[in-house]
């Protein structure tokens, strides 16, 4: 599965660690939250880089101790109908600051890239390399937003008002 | 009327390039019919019986002349020469071709109208009264308020794949025209002691397989902060709101499995991580869209002109008016509802050439603007008292006169197993039938204002759960079998109806329809006594005696 960040589409430095395999002393992992939760301390020792998968109908609260110490979050779209990771993300990236990567993982299409973004991802494990490869162009479908959200990107209504501003300005 | 400006065009514009493309992909064979399912529903392309069905939005049912001759422009380029308006104030169309399907949504872009979200599970059109900024005794334009949320529930990031659908409705009425408490959030427009504009906030009302009426979540919630409340709402919904049974995913299932307590708590708690955010919304910003609303320039005309006096003589002109033309807060004018249910039709059903004239006919006689209601008529809501009698000429002559406006003949209906993939049983010829049976318009007086709703199926697209006489289509046993109830209503006194005793063949649905009106009459205590009240004070017994005792 291709996975693009920043625009592009990178290699992943990250290896999936299932749920039941040894730890390996070294390399950069994506821990699913359970196992996480329950060894915290002997994976943040270890040489590698760790990240943790969350699922989408865990609170994410229950992260915000370890958002300092991890380096990404995965988000899950165990569908692309089932929308739960887009809250899950706006949390960690307004309420809680969360600023390391933020990964959509699971049936991600072309077709929520927007979405995704508005919402605070930033990697992007996408289901095929056609949607990973039209990734910047499908980022760039919308120029107009209606929503304020935590990607910083200027509303409808603000732009609006800059408008109308910049009109009574001068002679 | 509200003027869409530049961004809002362009927001449009690139919806639709952008549903081109995924049209594209789907005849490419790139997308599968999956995959394409949730894209093409969220542009309100439905896959039905026969053909694709094709939704458009009509935000809080106003339409300027122009955007409805786009629709009949559709309506006859790209269907079959008609349009069906609908209880959610959308306008379908049954006999699109996916491949035209980019084009007829350009060609609505370009005066404004769009199809977004008019399907899927997400933030469905935000609906309104047709007599909003007409009304009078109205707190304000419900509109406003409208379009703001319109905006913020648009492409919305985070709320566009919830568990289900959602629907928002607001008034500003003590005459709920907009049904909001059978809506997943209703907003009532109030002013509180210090004479500010807030909302009464409901929630969790709807109809289908498992009817609730909304509850008050919030007694007041002031309109800077009405954003944030409905985001507070939608995010907790988002998160534990059912997924695993679509059947339970609706928040009405959620507030009632939690309690309504329970619910605002959570609500509550969510509200107050995000009430001061950038969701606060300026008086600077509501003045900005309260600025591209544009009313008319009314004329000093006075209360009862001649023209009127005049055509007070003729009957037939009388019988349309009084239930037709409803008082207007500007002295000198009216609000004319206009029927979509002549007998013999189908509800709500209008002909490209109807919709051309009555566009003409607006711009004649109400400034340029039309509205649409959830009973599925149409309005005009600036006409001048000395126009009256003129405009109902021209419209006796379109067919669209038919004096009927909240009398029996009124019908609600959905499209039913004519058209729809979900229904069981037909809607339509049982309106048509009642139509005829009810044309007698003196008949139809002497029993006053009574709602029939008609459904095909569970799901309750023709609302009858809260129709006076609610009529519901079941299959059993590969026939089929209808429902009554009685006594639903969807006002500000919003009410389920209740079963009146074992469905009824399709053949005879008209008959037990008689028999509720005439055992109606027979009960009632004077002729001002309405059906409804009739219901209220003797219950279901009665009804239920007269239509089983022979059957």
């Amino acid at each position: 599965m291709p996975l693009v960040k920043g625009g592009k589409i990178t290699d992943d430095s990250f290896a999936k660690l299932a749920v039941d395999t040894p730890l390996p002393e070294s390399g950069d992992l994506l821990v699913p939250a359970e196992r996480f939760l329950g060894e915290a301390d002997a994976l943040l020792k270890r040489s590698g880089k760790v990240g943790v998968i969350w699922p989408n109908n865990r609170d994410i609260s229950e992260l915000v101790p370890y958002l300092g110490k991890i380096v990404a979050v995965a988000l899950v779209f165990p569908t692309f109908r089932d929308g739960r990771a887009y809250s899950q993300a706006r949390l960690l990236r307004e309420r809680y600051d969360y600023r390391a990567e933020l990964r959509a993982t699971g049936q991600v299409l072309r077709d929520q890239f927007v979405f995704m973004l508005r919402a605070g991802f930033d990697a992007f494990e996408v289901k095929k390399q056609a949607d990973a490869e039209a990734f910047m162009q499908t980022a760039k479908r919308y120029s107009v937003f209606y929503q304020p959200t935590g990607d910083g990107r200027i509303t409808a209504l603000h732009r609006r008002m800059q408008l109308r501003h910049s009109e009574g300005v001068g002679t | 009327m509200y003027a869409y400006d530049e961004i809002d065009r362009t927001l449009v514009n690139e919806r639709v390039s952008e549903f081109r493309d995924q049209v594209k992909r789907r005849l490419s064979g790139e997308l599968t019919e999956d995959e394409f399912k949730i894209l093409r529903l969220q542009n309100g392309v439905y896959l039905q019986l026969h053909a694709y069905m094709f939704r458009v939005a009509i935000p809080y049912g106003t339409l300027a002349t122009n955007q409805l001759r786009a629709l009949a422009h559709v309506a006859r380029k790209y269907d079959r020469g008609y349009g069906h308006f609908t209880t959610r104030q959308n306008i379908q169309f049954n006999w699109i071709k996916l491949a035209e399907l980019p084009d007829a949504l350009e060609d609505l872009a370009k005066v404004g109208i769009h199809a977004m979200q008019t399907s899927g599970n997400n933030m469905r059109n935000v609906t309104s009264d047709q007599w909003a900024g007409v009304a009078p005794g109205e707190i304000e334009d419900p509109r406003i308020w409208s379009e703001l949320i319109r905006q913020h529930t648009t492409l919305h990031p985070e709320f566009s794949f919830l568990p289900r659908k959602f629907k928002i409705a607001i008034t500003a009425s003590d005459h709920d025209r907009a049904a909001i408490r059978i809506h997943d959030i209703g907003l009532r427009l109030i002013k509180n002691e210090k004479g500010e504009t807030g909302f009464e906030v409901l929630v969790g009302g709807g109809l289908g397989r498992t009817p609730f009426i909304a509850k008050t979540i919030k007694h007041f919630v002031h309109g800077r902060d009405i954003l944030s409340y409905i985001e507070a709402i939608l995010r907790v919904y988002n998160q534990y709101g059912r997924r695993d049974n679509i059947y339970k995913a609706r928040i009405k299932i959620l507030v009632h499995e939690l309690g309504i307590e329970k619910f605002s708590r959570e609500v509550e708690e969510e509200w107050q991580h995000i009430r001061n955010s950038s969701l606060q919304i300026d008086d600077e910003v509501i003045e900005d869209i309260r600025s591209r609303f544009t009313y008319p320039l009314y004329e000093k005309l006075p209360h009862m002109p001649d023209e009127l006096r005049q055509a007070a003589a003729d009957p037939d002109f009388e019988a349309w008016r009084k239930n037709s033309v409803a008082p207007h807060k500007v002295q000198g004018y009216s609000i004319v509802t206009i029927s979509l249910k002549p007998t013999g039709g189908p509800p709500g059903d209008a002909t490209a050439e109807q919709m051309d004239a009555l566009a003409d006919l607006a711009d004649k006689y109400s400034f340029g603007e039309i509205r649409v209601g959830h009973e599925q008529n149409l309005t005009l809501p600036h006409v001048a008292k000395r126009d009256l009698p003129a405009l109902w000429k021209a419209l006796d002559k379109l067919g669209l006169a038919t004096p009927n406006v909240n009398l029996i003949s009124d019908i609600i209906a959905c499209p039913g197993l004519d058209y729809c993939s979900l229904a069981n049983a037909r809607s339509i010829p049982i309106a048509q039938e009642l139509t005829r049976r009810f044309a007698n318009h003196e008949l139809a007086n002497l029993i006053g204002r009574l709602h029939i709703n008609i459904s095909g199926c569970i799901n309750a697209c023709g609302h009858h759960h809260v129709g006076h006489i609610g009529i519901l289509g079941v299959e059993k046993n590969g026939e089929e079998v209808y429902q009554i109830t009685i006594g639903g209503r969807a006002d500000e006194n919003a009410a389920l109806g209740t079963l009146i005793g074992p469905g009824v063949k399709f053949d005879e649905v008209a008959d037990v329809v008689e028999d509720i009106v005439e055992a109606y009459l027979a009960l009632r205590e004077r002729p001002e006594e309405l059906f409804m009240d009739t219901v209220k004070r003797l219950g279901v017994e009665p009804f239920k005696e007269r239509v089983y005792a022979t059957r």
